[in-house]
């Protein structure tokens, strides 16, 4: 198969090889969205000026680039921390044998750019967290094929935190960058369209994702029934009580997973248990679910057809979350998840305080207007806030002792002996309210030079 | 739904944020433990001790029960809550030697919402009356030390005399403890 069309974009825009995009996007619908207007333009962006954001190259990622670039995005950026490993080669498609220990991001990225001319794709070998807002600022629009909660709420976090708002603290829309995470694990994925600020987000589901396995403490010490109760032993507690190789556990050490292996078999003969194999306890300690291709196939699809309906507004967004299940015959079902009015993360616009003399005002004034204002009235507020140099820093908490000792001479310092700067976000939380509250600091101009 | 954007509208290049750019804003897992912490409603026999108070993610909990087998003793508990706080429960372990079924002698404490049945609705005051309850009514269903449990079972006499011998620091069996009383 050759999808090659010519590198000069104005014959690229011209090849047949686009005729199916130009059916959706060069005309009317009666499905079409209100703002839609057909024409050879919106082609054009999708080619030259839109510019997207995969986070993973894994099962999800290799699908996603496959799918974007050979749906006409011309630039694409793909970020992914990891290696290429012999078990991924089944369904990670973009790698072959020889790439084994090469960067994920990187081999997908040549592949694409050697196959598809009409894409050009730029690998990140880092992680998410390598990167600040200066960096996902360029993007239109963030796909995830990611296989961490952790990642997930961090890049939500992220998007979340580069909102603006305008005066009347609505959220200033061009500032709203869309996220469409899929997920999988086995035979059941989903896939969601985010709109950061208005729909729900990672946070606002955060029960929705299965719960990690975790075996009652008690039952993998004394009645052990399973294999996986022999190695969770070993894991937990023979390997700090031993230490064997004087390092803490690392998954992807061979020799740290044989040690295991060994004494879990060990433990499983005591107890008559039978099925304690190297890759089970892989998978363990790994805590890894076997990837299905045809899975990632049809999320990654889901997810790349967002991701053309958000770039072309050629039709509505999903509203917002697609189950999927293929275990038994096919289910899918979409529902709209409800953004949560008490998330933590995404219902906390910064409330603005306005700061005549930073270096006079102490911390004990803020608190003061937080309790008396009638737009706060707070009880007992406690406040943290997260230094220039990245650090947490707790400012003042009454409520636990220990805690109001070491934070009180705080109090009677000033907002510039702190080292609260002129925009500082502060950290508010209350009884009063389910959620945390943004504080932003504001400085009156003629004092912002003296802090 | 809202008429979202044409994104075509939107540049990209040289569109900083007019936000003053790298304010730092704090993780989820951050926001909701100093939720949490703020709103520690601890029965008067607990308290929280934090040996950095910037550092709301690692703290001790001191307990004393003033009823039950372990009445006049002083247990101190370690609590490391992750990055991915509410997702996955604190980890808690046991700092002060205790002679107790739950609980074993390298502090790993069984309790069903430490492990299994965490769920993120649960807060760290859930946890705090979660082991409050495991020292009001040990549990020798679910033992982690099986002698302990063993002799709960068969001896209830012997359980309570053998806890008072350990909380005085002394050798139950083969194991001695240190004094853990107040």
């Amino acid at each position: 198969m050759s999808v090659a069309s010519p590198s000069n974009p104005s014959i690229a825009l011209q090849s047949k090889w686009w005729n199916g995009l130009r059916n959706v996007l060069e005309r009317e619908g009666l499905f079409c969205k209100d703002d839609f207007t057909p024409s050879a333009e919106n082609l054009e962006f999708l080619q030259t000026k839109s510019k997207v954001l995969i986070i993973g190259a894994g099962g999800l990622g290799c699908e996603l680039l496959k799918d974007l670039a050979l749906m006409g995005f011309g630039d694409l950026h793909v970020i992914d921390m990891d290696t290429i490993e012999l078990s991924n080669l089944n369904r990670q498609f973009l790698f072959r044998r020889s790439d084994i220990n090469s960067s994920k991001a990187e081999c997908a990225a040549r592949f694409i750019n050697n196959r598809v001319p009409s894409c050009k794709v730029t690998p990140h070998f880092a992680k998410i967290q390598d990167f600040d807002e200066t960096f996902y600022q360029q993007f239109h629009i963030i796909v995830c094929g990611l296989d961490s909660i952790v990642a997930r709420r961090w890049i939500n976090g992220m998007l979340l935190s580069m909102l603006r708002y305008e005066d009347d603290n609505s959220i200033d829309v061009s500032s709203i960058i869309p996220m469409i995470d899929g997920g999988t694990e086995g035979f059941k994925g989903n896939a969601r369209v985010i709109l950061p600020g208005f729909t729900a987000c990672i946070e606002c589901t955060l029960d929705l994702f299965p719960p990690q396995i975790n075996y009652p403490l008690c039952t993998i010490a004394n009645t052990p029934r399973l294999p996986e109760h022999c190695i969770e032993y070993v894991k937990l507690i023979q390997w700090d009580k031993e230490n064997p190789f004087g390092a803490p556990l690392d998954g992807d050490d061979p020799q740290h997973i044989g040690w295991i292996y060994e004494r879990a078999q060990e433990r499983a003969n005591q107890f008559n248990i039978s099925g304690v194999t190297y890759r089970l306890v892989q998978g363990v300690i790994k805590h890894i679910i076997p990837a299905v291709a045809s899975t990632n196939a049809v999320i990654a699809a889901a997810c790349a057809m967002e991701v053309f309906k958000l770039a072309t507004s050629c039709y509505d967004s999903m509203a917002n979350y697609l189950n999927f299940n293929d275990l038994d015959g096919i289910y899918t079902y979409t529902y709209e998840a409800e953004k949560s009015e008490t998330c933590l993360a995404c219902s906390n616009a910064p409330q603005v305080v306005n700061i005549e003399h930073p270096n006079t005002s102490t911390l004990d004034d803020v608190i003061k207007q937080l309790c008396e204002l009638p737009r706060f009235q707070l009880k007992s507020p406690a406040l943290t806030t997260v230094m220039a140099d990245g650090k947490q820093r707790t400012l003042y908490m009454a409520n636990v002792k220990s805690i109001e000792e070491a934070t009180r001479k705080n109090l009677t310092q000033s907002l510039g002996e702190l080292g609260l700067q002129d925009g500082q976000l502060l950290t508010i939380t209350d009884v009063t309210s389910p959620t945390a509250m943004t504080l932003q600091l504001k400085y009156q101009a003629n004092e912002v030079e003296m802090s | 739904m809202i008429k979202l954007f044409s994104l075509k509208q939107q540049k990209k290049d040289g569109d900083q944020s007019a936000r003053g750019g790298q304010q730092k804003k704090a993780s989820a897992a951050q926001l909701r433990i100093q939720k949490d912490i703020n709103e520690l409603t601890l029965p008067k026999t607990c308290a929280v001790e934090f040996p950095d108070s910037d550092d709301l993610l690692n703290f001790k909990l001191i307990m004393s029960p003033d009823e039950g087998f372990y009445r006049d003793g002083r247990f101190v508990f370690n609590f490391r809550v992750g990055s991915n706080y509410p997702h996955e429960p604190p980890k808690v372990k046991c700092g002060t030697q205790v002679y107790h079924p739950n609980i074993d002698l390298d502090g790993n404490v069984c309790l069903n919402i430490l492990r299994e049945d965490w769920n993120p609705v649960l807060t760290i005051n859930s946890v705090v009356y979660g082991l409050q309850f495991l020292f009001l009514e040990p549990n020798p269903e679910d033992p982690l030390n099986k002698e302990a449990a063993d002799v709960l079972q068969s001896n209830r006499r012997q359980f309570e005399y053998n806890v008072k011998k350990a909380m005085r620091g002394g050798c139950v069996g083969e194991t001695f403890f240190e004094c853990c009383l107040k």
